[in-house]
């Protein structure tokens, strides 16, 4: 057992990992050595692929729209999402079974059929082609997790702590503003990397509402079918580091918005 | 800056949906008491504590503090404060930014915010601890920053819920005595929720046996062990349990009895009951006749013996009556089975109505 644990860890590890790697090495690699197959490593290493591809092929600004529609859409879902989760963990209410259920059923429809028909109320509101746009597709699928997130960190957050303050001196408003949301910005912070992160991978939305302000996915799909195998590799590497970076971050609190405890 | 307030509560009701915590609750707290809310898990002494602090609205009725009603009026407004059965100590704050709090909300000038916290804390013995975060501190610490953020404002009315339930034996015991000594120096009206009846004896001025969302008793702990009003405060008072016995009442030559199989007891005055209740305290029955007090005579056989040094609990078998208890100050070593004879002194006897469980005599 001793032997047989940390070896089924290194080979889940390397099958995860493993493909990540070679993306990130080949992304990495400069052009003449890439299709040498006498080398698995090359002799010298490159970011020539990333910075082109960042400030030749217009990916930097479709950085930017990815980070702009993921900021709107973290914006919208926790202006809504906070006080919804809130009353879920809160209050007891008609149909907050059906509700919480409703909010996981929103997952059963793709997000592409709602893009098709989004297309055709956007051109009427004219948001066809905007971060807004984006944003708002985006919004409504994290919406759900923010609420199913919110409401379990909040009733992980004990109620006392708000009695307490509204014994002394709080109101109801106050005291969720001045004790329990500062007790839950760990948690919060958490779900709105997490939320970051559905908007910063979500590609086909993306694709479908906008044209010239795409999103850094929607802008490699319609770019990388083009593009020299060393550049796919670039643009897997440019996608994965910040998201990987952000899961490193919250690692620990993943757990905790999913109500699962670990103590 | 020190006032005190009379809580009166007038026909107070509550209901959770269909459950009925609270029915019909009428109480008058003196200003400047210390009243603990006593009875078994579920009776309603929480809910009350909660309506008078404003957590819970009430269905029904009217709360006054002196002649104020304040029913109506958000917690904050009160001029309450609370000690939690968790403390509810914020855990994002430091202790003295714990203690402080209630007087930032209140707008005290911030000269006079550092010298009360530095007079609450040392009156909880915890100045050392101010620049602590809540993990950092152990249970009883905790519990002292909690009474220290209740105290720190000098509030109207100080309720505690259940404050000593979560500490070890040893530090329960040291810290009632300082909770009680801490009330004879502030005099703040106070009102103590607990289940413990030890805690209700040894703190209360008065104490307030509660069931089922009603007050059956209030009284000073003495009246209360000496005269429960009903068997339910007289069962519930007492460790071990007071012992009961259902008996008929019957006349002989014109005096009246209380009777079962192996009892009979004469009753001190005429009854119209015709059965009774017969309630006595396992240490009020003795070993040994009593030469000053009239007794009755008891056969019974060892059961067993909790031997808790240096006094021992008898429970004994007394033929179809059931089994009785019985409480010896002395170290006893009997063996089981063996027979002996006890004696109920006749003027400590308990008589309850058998239909409505109340006190007749």
């Amino acid at each position: 057992m001793k032997i047989i644990y940390p070896l089924l860890f290194i080979l889940i590890a390397c099958f995860f990992l493993g493909p990540m790697f070679l993306a990130f090495v080949a992304s990495i690699t400069p052009a003449s050595e890439f299709y040498d197959y006498t080398r698995i490593f090359p002799s010298k290493l490159t970011f020539e692929h990333i910075n082109k591809l960042l400030f030749t092929l217009g990916g930097l600004k479709a950085l930017i729209v990815s980070i702009e529609v993921a900021l709107i859409s973290i914006g919208i879902s926790f202006a809504l999402g906070i006080p919804a989760g809130y009353a879920i963990a809160r209050y007891t209410f008609r149909g907050k079974d059906g509700i919480k259920l409703a909010m996981l059923f929103t997952r059963s429809l793709p997000l592409i059929v709602v893009a098709v028909s989004l297309v055709t109320v956007y051109m009427r509101l004219n948001l066809t082609d905007t971060a807004l746009g984006v944003a708002l597709a985006h919004a409504a699928m994290i919406l759900p997790f923010v609420v199913i997130f919110t409401s379990s960190i909040f009733s992980s957050t004990f109620i006392e702590y708000e009695e307490a303050g509204m014994v002394f001196g709080l109101t109801r408003f106050g005291a969720f503003l001045r004790i329990s949301l500062p007790l839950a910005l760990p948690g919060l912070a958490a779900s709105a990397i997490y939320g970051f992160i559905m908007s910063w991978n979500e590609t086909f939305a993306a694709s479908i509402l906008s044209i010239q302000n795409r999103t850094l996915p929607a802008h490699i799909l319609a770019t990388a079918m083009a593009s020299p195998d060393y550049f796919k590799y670039a643009m897997a590497t440019v996608m994965a580091i910040p998201a990987l970076i952000f899961i490193f971050i919250i690692r620990k609190y993943l757990i905790s918005i999913w109500g699962i405890s670990l103590k | 800056m020190n006032a005190l307030a009379k809580i009166i509560t007038k026909n107070v009701r509550k209901f959770f949906g269909d459950v009925k915590a609270l029915d019909g609750v009428t109480i008058t707290i003196e200003e400047g008491s210390f009243v603990v809310l006593l009875g078994p898990s579920g009776c309603g002494k929480t809910t009350l504590m909660r309506c008078i602090s404003g957590l819970e609205e009430l269905t029904d009725g009217e709360i006054y503090f002196d002649d104020k009603e304040i029913s109506k009026l958000q917690p904050k407004d009160r001029n309450v404060a609370m000690v939690f059965q968790s403390y509810a100590v914020w855990p994002h704050m430091k202790v003295r930014e714990n203690i402080a709090y209630p007087l930032k909300l209140k707008k005290f000038s911030k000269e006079d915010i550092e010298q009360k916290v530095i007079w609450a804390a040392d009156l909880l013995n915890i100045s050392e601890l101010l620049n602590r975060y809540p993990s950092q501190l152990s249970g009883g610490q905790r519990q002292r920053v909690a009474v220290a953020r209740a105290i720190v404002h000098r509030p109207e009315v100080l309720l505690m819920d259940e404050p000593l339930s979560n500490l070890d034996a040893l530090l329960r015991v040291k810290m009632r005595s300082e909770l009680k000594k801490l009330h004879e120096q502030l005099k703040v009206t106070t009102i103590y929720v607990t289940h413990d009846q030890v805690e209700a004896m040894t703190m209360g001025d008065k104490i307030a046996v509660m069931n089922s969302g009603r007050i059956i008793q209030y009284g000073t702990p003495e009246e209360i062990y000496k005269k429960p009003a009903t068997a339910f405060v007289a069962g519930f008072i007492g460790s071990p349990q007071m012992n009961f016995f259902r008996c008929d009442v019957v006349e002989e030559n014109g005096q009246q009895y209380a009777k079962s199989e192996h009892i009979k007891l004469k009753m001190p005055t005429r009854i119209n009951n015709r059965s009774v209740i017969v309630g006595i305290r396992p240490e009020n029955i003795l070993l040994e006749k009593p030469k000053d007090q009239d007794s009755i005579s008891l056969e019974a056989s060892v059961y067993f013996t909790e031997r808790l040094m240096p006094e021992t609990i008898l429970h004994l078998d007394i033929g179809n009556e059931g089994r009785i208890t019985v409480k010896t100050p002395n170290d006893l070593a009997l063996p089981e089975g063996k027979t002996i004879e006890v004696f109920v002194p006749t003027e400590l006897l308990h008589f309850f109505d058998t239909e409505t469980e109340e006190r007749i005599l």
